[in-house]
């Protein structure tokens, strides 16, 4: 996860600071299996990671536990697979 | 005989009276040289309000029983100097937080040793029939290191009191079973490993903690037990990998 988060940080800083506007950048990323490869990892692993952490922050914070949460939090894993893979496809 | 009046003048201090609902009372006492936070208790209890309850036994930094919170931190009593913690002449002792309030500032200590029960803090013994036959045990080794690190806790709950995921999570086994876990985890004479990380893997065990690091900020003896949880994790995520759990 923290290698992946570091280089889409550097890749964002890269593209803002370097004024890539939208062509240009999917010039360079269309049709990359690498790029492709990347950010796929880098959806898989964040829709791992982020229903894990926000079960357990709303475990401590709120009242909400048991298996409803469970569930809740493997159907927002489900909706980042879904959104990170139309993101990703849009950009190969 | 009387007692030499070696006091030099008068502070006031605030005392926790009553169980989980209460209030502060202050009581005026005098202020002398080397004074600690349990000389100072001792005295409300002894001279001004013999009703005060709190628990002490070695008075010298080795038992760990007189474990309150002092200004907000957790700390041992008979080791914790009046002019070390004196914000602005402002003393507050409570009891210690996570656990339920008997009276005053004593606390059940009866949740924080269930924990570590649950956790299995205990000795595996391998059922060897053969007497002869015992672990060796290598000081030198990098495991006997880890569980060396770890086996002076005494069970003070300083570091439980300290912890906010045991304030938040009230099934989170705590600091000072996790850290117990992981000396037995090392310890090449303990025949239950699988049990323990068993134990400990859940969502009461090692994979709650936060990394806050408050029990090794807090802990009178110096031990880390962050460090001991971090270690948990990793054995706990080799052994899911290798289909041992």
């Amino acid at each position: 996860m923290a290698p992946l988060v570091i280089i889409h940080l550097i890749t964002m800083i890269y593209a803002i600071q370097g004024g890539l506007s939208a062509q240009e950048i999917l010039a360079r990323t269309e049709g990359s299996t690498l790029w492709g490869a990347v950010y796929g990892l880098f959806v898989v692993a964040v829709a791992v990671h982020a229903p894990i952490g926000l079960r357990t922050i709303i475990r401590e914070m709120t009242p909400w536990t048991g298996r409803t949460l469970d569930v809740a939090a493997i159907l927002f894993g489900a909706v980042v697979i879904v959104l990170g893979a139309r993101a990703v496809g849009a950009l190969i | 005989m009387t007692v030499e009046d070696t006091s030099t003048g008068n502070f006031v201090v605030e005392i926790w009276r009553g169980k989980d609902s209460g209030e502060f009372v202050s009581y005026d006492v005098p202020k002398r040289a080397s004074q600690t936070i349990l000389d100072v208790v001792s005295h409300v209890q002894r001279r001004i309000d013999p009703s005060l309850s709190y628990r002490f036994a070695c008075r010298v930094g080795m038992c760990g029983s007189c474990a309150m919170t002092v200004n907000g931190v957790p700390r041992w009593t008979c080791r914790t100097h009046v002019d070390r913690v004196a914000k602005d002449g402002h003393i507050r002792v409570e009891p210690l937080r996570n656990l339920p309030v008997i009276r005053d500032l004593v606390v059940d200590m009866a949740p924080f040793f269930d924990k570590w029960q649950r956790a299995t803090g205990q000795f595996i013994p391998s059922d060897s029939e053969n007497k002869q036959a015992f672990a060796q045990v290598e000081p030198d080794s990098r495991e006997r290191q880890e569980a060396d690190a770890g086996i002076e806790c005494i069970g003070c709950a300083v570091c439980y009191s300290a912890c906010d995921v045991v304030a938040w999570n009230p099934e989170y086994l705590g600091p000072a079973a996790l850290n117990r876990v992981w000396t037995l985890v090392n310890d090449s004479r303990d025949s239950g490993r699988t049990e323990h990380l068993a134990a400990v893997a859940g969502d009461a065990g090692c994979h709650q903690c936060h990394s806050h690091q408050a029990c090794m900020t807090y802990c009178p003896k110096d031990l880390n037990p962050t460090a001991a949880i971090a270690g948990l994790k990793r054995a706990t995520i080799k052994s899911v990998l290798r289909g041992e759990l």
